[in-house]
Formats: structure tokens, C-alpha cells, sequence
């Protein structure tokens, strides 16, 4: 066993974990970032990243093997024979599924910042106050207030693309240009404004990709080929961004292939003194010593983490005082909407691939609308000319289905809500211990499920979609709701909980773990609500809130 | 969007494997290929080797199921071929194969129209699903028979467009 000291260790390197190194090691601390999986090298690490659609030999659809590598990944429509090699190999890392579980996972440098959707909106005011003024879970020990410098800070280092729009909502950022909406979408917009007297938008996606050079990054390119990983740099991610920018400090240690077995924890101090590694090729088990952790595993593993550290003092790992570790797990839901055929513009097209969509902004249980369920929802969606692989009803086969098809078809336009999931303490993990991975490492059983508040919540995400759509004079409108189980969103969260009452919640306001406080979380895992807007920035400003909190306590002696 | 039904619904796959494709299966396969895209002043789904695209897509991606249903439309399909004028589909001119054709489709249209999820898919929808996907994405395909740009650059929601005009791959 050997044994090395760092100022700061950080666990996971995708988004999260990505922010911590680089607000740490700019601030001086020497730090050790680990990562359970393999290095993927910018640009040259992105194998497909640059290949023709005839350059891969299945032509981007998924074959048996890959559906037997990712059995439940492949339930679902992300994966692909293009980013497979991204996703983690189910064979080797296996959970259990008490009730159906999507898990999403991507091990190795970078994690998911590699793969995820890019759609990047703060947090609103509501959002931060609304599990006080309902009772529902544990009050946020924070307001938008707290973390609006830290959306600052992070929207003008990443670089995020968005319209100002002056939405209480949807707070408006320090946003490079828009990306521009498709002349379909500009009319539906301007219809649905005008039907809705302006109670409802719909605008460009708010997305972490490049409009113009940024910090030493090109701009985006329009190849819509972001899920496997960018050339050009042109989207944040871990490779892009907090990485190179760490490494620059000359204060960072990368290592992957180390996988984290517990945080050590010492009874007298009530402090973590590091992590055990087990190395995931050698297997020679490791011990790293710092002064302070921060846990950015994702919700999931950093639950594990935790779950498996300092079990001598807690039997249910360090944090799980309160009883709230691995539960409150919760997601966005969604696959529910409608889409319908848009008559007219055939002598309009699109050049190049947008890597984003439209957004409208949550409208339900705000500025005096009261529905039956608590909370909202906003949509994503996107419009575009049918392609070569549409159904030509009176052309079959033959030289003029061909010629039909060498052009563009009508244009068709759809969106998805994605809905708040409210916490429910019965939604949560446990460590498996009789079941290993390929580690030998025990695994996770998973057990959530949506409740009645999101099912009600889907019968108006389904309805106003084809309303809105029915209003901007779409034809054919056809609502559907395709189903959902949690994980699906990918945006899972939860399982540590902050909060402001240590016998409730799992971490402080400044995401420290009440039961050890150098040990910082700052992923998912801390989410007390989700709103119905995409996590990821908010993950990244809660990371640079509290390494920057971490920085002036170890300064004042504090941690 | 490619016949099989797995591909939509990731149902789990069955571990036993049909027998595997011929080269006379992929010269059968490339001509029904030719059928659906035929060559015209641009090439057809032959000139992109339509066979070995279709067999190694049925091996690779299918369930066995649609495997075992995909085998036995070739076989089917020279059936339906000797019963209308006595030749085998390889026997046949390219009019008798697209008339043949035409009412194969009219007969996948029809099983589909009844039941769009349908795990056991006609051979037809899937051999016609799989000419397109293979025609459209190969090379040929891309740089011909439509438009295809690695690094567009820029981007344009509300371009010009003129009848006649290459799609977008």
C-alpha cells in the first residue's frame, strides 16, 4: 500500500468534477483527480468524432453485441453504434433494478460531459423556495440569491449561447449569441405569443456550445455530432474546459483507471483523510491523503462512496446520520408531448446541423396559474423537412420513390415536456453486498418510481403540446405520452440532500457532509428539488460555490 | 426506422442464431435492392453492394426472429415469382420484379398499416428499410443521390430553397 498527500482530492472528473479542479488548483492546491475509468484524450480520443455516415459499418444503428453490453441503455434512444464506445459496459458493472431503472453512465475522463445534451438554463427564484412554501422534502439551505454570481461565474467561463429574454422563470445570463430558430419555429413562436397573449415563449435552446471563439475554443461548427466528443472544442466539457485549464495551473494530478473504494475517515477529528483506490487494471489497492474531498462521482456513485466509507462508525456509511443517504433519488420525466406536419415553407430549408432545439419556458403554477399537481414544466423540441427515410404514401418502390426521396419533405415539428419530479424519501439506493462487480465490489439495487404529482403533471404536458401546436395552425397534431421510468431523463438526483437540519438532510449549504466536514458533494447527489430545467449548469455553479467556500475555509483554519 | 422492431423497442435478444447468408442470398439481395432504388442517371442500390449491407445488418442488429423471417422471404419470394409466370426472381426481368415488388409492398403496407409494433415485421418492410438506410447513408448515397457535409460551419434555419434541390443527408 502506498501513500501519497495532496491539498484536495477530487473523485470524478465529468462535470462536476471537472469545476472542482479547476477552482482549486487556480487557487494554488495541489490536486489529485481521479477517475475510475480510462483517459479520452481531447480530439484524438474522439474516435468516431469525425467519421462519414458510410465510415461506420452499421450505419449508426445498434447491433446485438452493443445491446448485449448495455442492456438497459439500449432501452432507450440515446445510444448509438457512433457513441457506444462512451457508455459504460453493463457486463462489468451491473445494478439491480427493484424497479426499472435507466442508468446512464459513461466512465471514463470527462464522465458524461462528454455525451450530454448541452442545454444549459439557471435555476429561478421559485425553484429555490418551493419545497419550504409547500412542506414538501426539506426547505433549500440556499436561494437564487446565493448561486446567481456562481451562474455568472460559471455561464462566462463555459461559454453558454442563449437569447435574453427578461423571463422571471427563466433568468437570463451571461450568454454568447443565439443560435437561430428554424423559420417554422419563428412562426410558431410568433403565434403561440400572440395566442397566448406572451404568458408563454418559445425560444432558442439555451446550450453550452459556442456562437463565436471563446476562451482559446472555435465556435460551434453545426455537425450535431457533439455526443462523440468535439473536434473543435466547440461545446463545454470536462476535455474542453475545466481540464486543459487545470493542467495549466501546473497543480494538477490526473489519474484514471482508480476507482474509489471509500473515503478513509478518522472518529477523532470527525474529518475524512483521504480515499482508498482500487487500481481498475493493476487491482493494487491504494490510500491518498488531503486535506479536503471533493465527491463529484455522480448522484449515484457518489452514494456508493459514501455508503461504503466509515461503516466501523455508521453502518450505513459516512452521512448517513440523518437516514436520508440514497434516497430522495429523483430525474426529469418526460417523453411525453405531441408533433404534428406543418403545411407550407417548402421553399424553405436548413443549412447546416443545429446541435439544439427550441425551448419553451415553464408556464404551469406560476404568476397566479393553478393546476392539480404541484410544480412544472418546460418543453423541448425541434422542427425540421422529413429526410429520405419517411413513408411516401402513393410511391412504393422504384425510380420515383427514389427521385422523391433525392428531395427534402414537408416540414414536421414536435416537443417533449420535461416535468419536475418531487423528492419522495421512498425513492433510493443500497449497497448490494452480495452481489459484485467486476471488482468484486458490491453493487447498487435501485429502487424509485414516479409518483402521483408527475402523472397528473403529464396529462398537461401531453395536452397544452398539442394545444400550443394546434394553435399555431400545425395539422395532423398527435399527442403522446411514450412512457417513462426515472433515469431515463438522465438527470439524476438526489441521494444526499442538502438542507439545513443535519438530523434531515445529508450535506450543509455549502455541501459539506454534516458527518465530515471536508468532504464536499457537489454533484447531483446534493439536489434537494430538481425544477424542470436541466441540471447540469447548476452542478457546475454549485461546484464553484463551494470549492471557492473550501479555498477561504482552509485558508481561515476552518475545515 | 429499420424494419426490425428490436431496434424501436430494445426488447431483449434470443441467444440462438440463424444459419448464416450466402453469396447467392447477397446476389439475390442486391437485385431486390436494384428493384426498390433502381440505377437511373445516378447510381442504384446495387452499385453500393445493397446484399452484403442487408445480410450483414439482418446478422449483426436483427433479433433471430426477424433473422429467421428475413431467410425466409428469399425463399418466398421466388415462391411468388414461379407461382405468377413460372420463373425464379433471378430469372425474371426487371418489369416482372417490379411488379412483383409492388405488390409485396402493397402487402407490408397493409401487415404494418394492422399492426405497427409487430415483432414478426414482413421481409418486405424490412428488405425495403434496409435498401434505403444502406443506399442513403453510403458514400454513393450521400454524395449523390443526396447532400452530405462533414463541417458545415454555419448555420441557416430559414435558407432558400428550389424544387428539384439534393436534400440534406
Amino acid at each position: 500500500m502506498t501513500e501519497q498527500t495532496y491539498d484536495a482530492i477530487v473523485v470524478g472528473s465529468g462535470m462536476s468534477g471537472g469545476w472542482a479542479a479547476k477552482e482549486l488548483t487556480e487557487h494554488g492546491m495541489k490536486v489529485l483527480l481521479l477517475e475510475r475509468g480510462e483517459n479520452i484524450e481531447h480530439i484524438t480520443g474522439y474516435v468516431t468524432a469525425l467519421k462519414a455516415p458510410w465510415e461506420l459499418p452499421h450505419r449508426n444503428r445498434l447491433t446485438n453485441q452493443i445491446r448485449e453490453e448495455h442492456a438497459t441503455m439500449t432501452r432507450d434512444f440515446f445510444m448509438d453504434e457512433g457513441n457506444a464506445y462512451l457508455w459504460t459496459n453493463e457486463k462489468d458493472s451491473p445494478y439491480i433494478e427493484k424497479r426499472p431503472f435507466d442508468w446512464f453512465r459513461g466512465y471514463h475522463v470527462g464522465g458524461r460531459s462528454l455525451m450530454w445534451g448541452r442545454q444549459s438554463y439557471r435555476w429561478n427564484k421559485f425553484d429555490y423556495e418551493a419545497n419550504l412554501k409547500e412542506g414538501v422534502g426539506v426547505d433549500w439551505p440556499i436561494r437564487y440569491e446565493d448561486m446567481a454570481p456562481w451562474y455568472d461565474h460559471v455561464e462566462s467561463w463555459a461559454g453558454i449561447s442563449g437569447s435574453l429574454e427578461g423571463l422571471e422563470q427563466l433568468p437570463d445570463g451571461k450568454f454568447l449569441p443565439p443560435m437561430e430558430l428554424t423559420v417554422v419555429e419563428k412562426s410558431v413562436a410568433a403565434r403561440i405569443k400572440a395566442h397566448y397573449a406572451d404568458s408563454r415563449r418559445l425560444i432558442i435552446g439555451r446550450v453550452a456550445n459556442l456562437t463565436e471563439a471563446h476562451n482559446g475554443r472555435n465556435h460551434c461548427q453545426y455537425r450535431n455530432k457533439c455526443d462523440l466528443g468535439c473536434p473543435f472544442g466547440a461545446y463545454f466539457s470536462t476535455q474542453s474546459s475545466t481540464l486543459p485549464a487545470a493542467v495549466k495551473t501546473g497543480n494538477l494530478t490526473l489519474r484514471p483507471f482508480s476507482i474509489v473504494t471509500q473515503l478513509l475517515y478518522d472518529k477523532d477529528s470527525r474529518k475524512s483523510t483521504g480515499v482508498e483506490v482500487l487500481d481498475a487494471e493493476t487491482r493494487v489497492t491504494y490510500q491518498y491523503k488531503s486535506k479536503i474531498i471533493f465527491l463529484c462521482a455522480s448522484t449515484l456513485n457518489s452514494a456508493w462512496v459514501l455508503m461504503n466509507s466509515a461503516t466501523d462508525v455508521w453502518p450505513g456509511g459516512l452521512g448517513s446520520s440523518s437516514g436520508e443517504l440514497g434516497h430522495n433519488i429523483m430525474d426529469h420525466h418526460f417523453r411525453v408531448g405531441a408533433s404534428g406536419d406543418v403545411e407550407g415553407f417548402e421553399d424553405r430549408y436548413i443549412f447546416g446541423r443545429r446541435a439544439n432545439g427550441f425551448y419553451i419556458p415553464r408556464y404551469r403554477n406560476l404568476f397566479g396559474d393553478k393546476r392539480s399537481y404541484s410544480r412544472g414544466f418546460g418543453y423541448q423540441g425541434g422542427s425540421s423537412r422529413a429526410g429520405w427515410d419517411r413513408e411516401i404514401a402513393e410511391l412504393g418502390i422504384g425510380s420515383a420513390m427514389k427521385d422523391a426521396l433525392m428531395e427534402p419533405g414537408p416540414w414536421t415539428i414536435g416537443m417533449t415536456g420535461f416535468g419536475e419530479v418531487l423528492p419522495n424519501h421512498d425513492n433510493h439506493v443500497t449497497l448490494d453486498r452480495n452481489t459484485k462487480d467486476k471488482w468484486g465490489l458490491p453493487i447498487l439495487s435501485i429502487d424509485c418510481d414516479i409518483g402521483e404529482n408527475e402523472k397528473k403533471m403529464r396529462l398537461d404536458m401531453m395536452n397544452d403540446a398539442a394545444e400550443m401546436l394546434e394553435a399555431a395552425g400545425v395539422k395532423n397534431v398527435k399527442p403522446k405520452d411514450s412512457g417513462y421510468v426515472l433515469g431515463q431523463g438522465i438527470h439524476e438526483m438526489g441521494s444526499a440532500r442538502m438542507g439545513r437540519d443535519p438530523k434531515t438532510s445529508v450535506l450543509n449549504k455549502h455541501n459539506q457532509v454534516w458527518d465530515a466536514q471536508n468532504v464536499f458533494v457537489t454533484d447531483g447527489s446534493c439536489m434537494a428539488s430538481t425544477s424542470c430545467v436541466n441540471p447540469s449548469l447548476t452542478y457546475m455553479a454549485m461546484t464553484a460555490r463551494a470549492a471557492n467556500f473550501a479555498v477561504d475555509a482552509m485558508k481561515r483554519g476552518d475545515v | 426506422m429499420v424494419g426490425s422492431q428490436v431496434l424501436l423497442s430494445g426488447q431483449a435478444i434470443p441467444e440462438k442464431k440463424a444459419a448464416g447468408f450466402t453469396d447467392d442470398d447477397r446476389a439475390f439481395l442486391d437485385e431486390i435492392g436494384e428493384t426498390i432504388i433502381p440505377a437511373t442517371d445516378i447510381p442504384g442500390a446495387k452499385a453500393v453492394g445493397i446484399g452484403a449491407f442487408m445480410t450483414m445488418m439482418v446478422t449483426d442488429c436483427y433479433t433471430d426472429k426477424e433473422h429467421a423471417l428475413f431467410a425466409d422471404g428469399l425463399r418466398k419470394i421466388d415462391e411468388a415469382c414461379k407461382a405468377k409466370g413460372g420463373k425464379t426472381f433471378m430469372e425474371s426481368t426487371p418489369a416482372e420484379r417490379t411488379d412483383l415488388a409492388n405488390a409485396l409492398e402493397a402487402e407490408q403496407r397493409a401487415q404494418h398499416a394492422k399492426n405497427p409494433n409487430d415483432e414478426s415485421p414482413h421481409y418486405f418492410r424490412m428488405m425495403k428499410e434496409l435498401t434505403l438506410l444502406g443506399y442513403f447513408s453510403s458514400e454513393i448515397g450521400c454524395t449523390k443521390a443526396v447532400r452530405y457535409i462533414e463541417v458545415p460551419g454555419s448555420y441557416n434555419g430559414d435558407a432558400p430553397y428550389t424544387k428539384g434541390e439534393r436534400a440534406w443527408f
